[in-house]
């Protein structure tokens, strides 16, 4: 069984979904935590279970960025965890 | 409807495997004849989506592991527990077709124009976007010098080993076997730890760019131990591929 951490990915790990949700190629973008104010590439955050379902937080502080979710055949993104992402 | 590719939208397309070549034991590379390919960059992955006939669908991302300009192919590791990679490399025929969907990636990717000295760290099945990096570089003739650490379970497990021994010039291949070496083997036996690191990179001094991909807590490792060595941190691209067989 491979160690726990090996389970986490990152942001390049969703890149096909980001380009799904936002229509352009997202994993070079800066995000910016709203809580700790840590500015990261997307690339660079920590994805949980890429799939139905998926959640990408701050390395910095663990706070929730990105949740992405399909709901009847559409993804639903909420990033109400980032400040900015440009 | 037949994968009609308007530029800039990522879309599911049906491809067709051409040839499969074994790398090791466990390791499969399948070239992929995909209609309406618009070319792919060095470094960047297409995800696969396999649907069961109760309609169950998996869905993984694999790294393209060759040169813009080569034909598409992937290079997959079976992992015992995987839901799809004994799939794609046991089952899998030439003439089978596939759902992919790709480019993808704007980050972890390379062009000769990004410049160096480049240092590629690769952690087991890691080294396949490396690879792409590496013959994108040979065929561009770009003259920026290149060491690549490659991190391995034994010489049995070494990727593309042929390939990495008749290397372009300006390339230095250090290789690191973890588990197992070979009679008179005389090169690192370890896991890449920090005094691998300082007699392996580049000074920070010389500005280098550095590529890490492979398991989650080797790519976690190298990045902390570059930044330690004096890389800025942007200049310290790091892909996690989750668990591999190493």
């Amino acid at each position: 069984m491979e160690p726990l951490e090996d389970r986490v990915l990152d942001g390049n790990a969703i890149g096909g979904l980001l380009i799904e949700v936002f229509g352009t190629e997202m994993t070079a973008a800066t995000g910016r935590c709203g809580r700790c104010g840590t500015a990261a590439q997307v690339a660079e955050l920590a994805v949980y279970r890429p799939g139905l379902g998926t959640v990408a937080r701050c390395r910095h502080c663990d706070n929730v960025l990105m949740v992405f979710v399909q709901v009847r055949g559409v993804t639903c993104v909420d990033m109400r965890g980032l400040v900015s992402l440009a | 409807m037949a994968g009609t590719a308007v530029r800039g939208r990522l879309i599911w397309q049906t491809a067709t495997v051409s040839s499969v070549v074994d790398e090791t034991a466990t390791v499969r590379t399948l070239s992929l004849d995909v209609p309406d390919w618009p070319g792919h960059r060095a470094g960047q992955h297409l995800d696969i989506r396999l649907t069961a006939e109760d309609g169950y669908r998996a869905e993984r991302s694999y790294s393209i592991a060759t040169a813009p300009g080569e034909r598409v192919a992937i290079t997959v590791e079976r992992l015992d527990d995987g839901e799809v990679s004994p799939y794609l490399t046991e089952e899998l025929r030439p003439g089978d077709q596939i759902e992919i969907r790709g480019p993808i990636g704007g980050y972890f990717v390379w062009d000769p124009v990004d410049g160096g000295p480049l240092l590629l760290l690769a952690g087991g099945s890691g080294i396949v976007p490396l690879r792409a990096i590496l013959r994108h570089r040979a065929r561009e003739e770009s003259p920026v010098p290149v060491r690549l650490l490659y991190s391995s379970r034994s010489w049995a497990d070494v990727i593309y080993r042929t390939e990495l021994e008749h290397h372009a010039e300006g390339v230095a291949v250090i290789e690191t076997l973890t588990r197992q070496q070979p009679a008179g083997w005389t090169g690192y036996a370890r896991r890449v730890d920090q005094q691998m690191l300082t007699e392996v990179a580049w000074p920070a001094t010389q500005a280098p760019l550095a590529y890490a991909c492979g398991p989650t807590s080797f790519v976690e490792s190298v990045a902390a131990g570059l930044v330690t060595l004096g890389y800025p941190p942007g200049r310290v691209k790091t892909e996690r591929f989750g668990a591999t067989g190493s």
